[in-house]
């Protein structure tokens, strides 16, 4: 992991202390020609959502329920918080890990509260701190205690049952989380909205969750780290979601993004992490001559009228000041549109200013204060940097690992 | 047709008796025929050649005719109630063997994955996961049992097993007279009665031990 502390960008990606460590894991099947897995060898940092993502039968889930032994490895270690667990009691190792599946398994015959206590019965709490921890898990998910505790699974949506299991997962406070494919079965309205509240959980709880999923989108919305795997569950890329879309190692990742990884990009970054372009601007109530000097001065047709407060008010041109000469600046021009906040996404900036009068978006801060606008310019200078930085990114993990290929990059 | 119910009448208390034996040694075979068949069952669904093996057996009873059976009983347990258990016991089992590993077997494997996943052992797995989900099947098998066995168990009053069985043979050693058919129509009677007792209870017991989340 040198290679990316010794960047520029370290602070973003840096990883924290190592939680899960894969060591040559492998699982060969008999019978098998080809090993289902095949010595992988991944770290897992503390309290980071990491998605194992790959085309179907590349061995994602089977590395996964390795993780938790429920596939045993033919060879290799697993390293749990430090400890080798590649031996040791598999029920006891379940216990301190959370499980969720993608059809999650509910227990169709006991109730929300009894499927929630299943762990927690297991380490042996007793029963006041289980029965408190039932309600302060059903209200993490948002699902009130004493209207869903006595319910049986089958008296819950789709959506509901998947809070639950989620629930469920947490009960016995994990380190870890296994998921596999969570929210592959759930309609794509619900999916969004889930996806969304399993973040904000996440911002609060901070486990570490290897996740996975074989939905590049989810894994770019969902991952702290992708780990893009390629038959036999060999690792094509492991990096984050920003330096994949824009530095994809080699065809085999580039092919499984897909087109439109530019866009997808610009979900990942805000507009405040990119340079503001500046524009003409004029406080309301100046005189008309003054505005048109200012337009003059420079090389936009027109300029942002501010109120006191320095909120976006009006868009002004030369014409508009000559027709209605005697008009005050906030009744001529057009209203400004496209407003954005900085925490906004470029997509979002984009999608803004394309369909705006003027083709720029007006960035405000949290109070509505004019900061700066984006233009098209500036997104494709964001993209452009953003492709620079992660090449010379690349690179830099390229120097220190293997001096063969640098030279073969440099040849390029 | 009065004629019948005067018989019904004088031998009331008779016939209440003789159900009621009926009744225990039919209740005991079901118990017994149940604990074993379940047992056979949770140890054979796994694997496939076990579990053929005790379809098989448990199987092959039932076609050994009850007649044979109870009459084969005598020199290993004499006659009375004690061969009659045992060979009730042997025709009962099918039904709940077949029926827990079908049962068992249907368990959703997502379920058992899940419950696997938490931490829980084979045992906590079967025990709290794995045999209250399959109830309801077995309790089918249960009841079927029970019918089977209430009509077999007339038949053991050959060797002098209590129950309706009785009226019925001793209807057929005065053929031509007319208590036979009295005797032999009361017999059956009582085990239709005793019959649709077991099912109802047992109708009400599998209801009342499946959880209501997968009723």
């Amino acid at each position: 992991m040198t290679e990316q502390t010794s960047t520029a960008s370290s602070a973003a990606t840096a990883p924290g202390r190592t939680m899960i460590k894969l060591e040559g894991l492998g699982k060969q099947y008999p019978k098998e020609p080809k090993p289902a897995v095949d010595n992988l060898t991944l770290e897992i940092p503390e309290g980071e959502i990491v998605i194992l993502v790959g085309p179907s039968g590349c061995g994602k889930t089977t590395t996964m329920k390795m993780i938790n032994r429920i596939i045993e490895p033919t060879s290799g270690r697993i390293i749990l918080d430090g400890e080798d667990v590649t031996k040791a009691d598999p029920d006891q190792l379940r216990r301190k890990i959370g499980y969720v599946i993608q059809q999650i398994g509910l227990f169709p015959h006991m109730t929300i509260a009894q499927n929630i206590a299943t762990v927690p019965k297991l380490l042996g709490w007793d029963a006041k701190k289980i029965d408190a921890r039932i309600d302060e898990l059903l209200q993490t998910v948002s699902m009130a205690p004493e209207t869903y505790r006595n319910r049986y699974p089958k008296q819950l949506s789709g959506g509901q049952r998947q809070r639950v299991g989620v629930a469920r997962a947490l009960s016995g406070d994990p380190a870890v989380m296994l998921m596999d494919e969570p929210f592959g079965a759930i309609d794509p309205i619900t999916r969004d909205r889930l996806q969304n509240e399993f973040l904000r959980l996440q911002a609060e709880v901070r486990k570490t969750i290897v996740f996975v999923t074989h939905d590049i989108d989810e894994a770019i919305k969902m991952g702290d780290r992708i780990a893009i795997l390629q038959e036999g569950s060999r690792i094509a890329q492991y990096d984050t979601p920003e330096q994949i879309l824009t530095a994809p190692a080699n065809d085999f990742v580039a092919d499984f993004i897909g087109r439109g990884a530019s866009l997808k990009r610009l979900n990942l970054s805000r507009v405040r992490d990119i340079q503001l372009s500046q524009w003409p601007t004029v406080q309301l109530g100046e005189q008309p001559s003054r505005v048109l000097d200012v337009l003059r001065a420079s090389d936009k047709g027109f300029a942002l009228v501010l109120d006191e407060q320095r909120k976006p008010r009006r868009w002004v041109s030369a014409p508009d000041l000559q027709r209605d000469e005697n008009r005050p600046l906030d009744q001529i021009g057009l209203a400004p549109e496209a407003i954005v906040e900085p925490q906004a996404t470029l997509n979002d900036a984009l999608n803004e200013l394309i369909t705006a009068n003027y083709s720029v978006a007006i960035v405000v801060n949290a109070s509505g204060e004019y900061q700066g606008i984006v233009d098209i310019d500036s997104i494709t200078e964001a993209i452009r940097t953003m492709r620079t930085d992660a090449r010379a990114r690349a690179r830099v993990g390229l120097d220190e690992d293997d001096t063969v290929d640098e030279a073969a990059q440099v040849g390029r | 047709m009065s004629e019948f119910f005067d018989f019904l009448g004088r031998r009331y208390d008779d016939l209440i008796e003789v159900g009621l034996e009926h009744m225990y040694l039919v209740g005991i075979s079901v118990l017994l025929s149940t604990a074993i068949g379940v047992f056979i069952g949770v140890t054979t669904y796994r694997t496939e050649r076990p579990r053929e093996i005790a379809l098989a057996v448990t199987g092959s009873f039932l076609t050994i005719p009850s007649f044979a059976l109870f009459i084969l009983m005598i020199p290993i347990m004499g006659i009375g109630a004690p061969p009659v258990i045992v060979a009730l016991t042997m025709y009962g089992l099918l039904p709940v063997v077949r029926n827990t590993i079908t049962g068992l077997r249907e368990v959703d494997q997502a379920t058992v994955e899940s419950a696997k996943g938490m931490g829980m052992g084979r045992t906590q797995r079967l025990v709290r996961i794995e045999l209250p989900l399959a109830w309801p099947v077995i309790v089918t098998g249960v009841r079927v049992t029970a019918l089977v066995l209430v009509g077999i168990a007339a038949v053991g009053a050959i060797v002098d097993g209590p129950g309706y069985g009785t009226f019925i043979f001793d209807g057929l050693a005065r053929v031509g007279s007319p208590a036979a058919i009295n005797l032999v129509v009361s017999g059956m009677l009582g085990v239709i009665v005793v019959a649709i007792l077991f099912d109802t209870l047992l109708a009400v017991l599998g209801k009342l031990t499946t959880s209501r989340g997968i009723q």
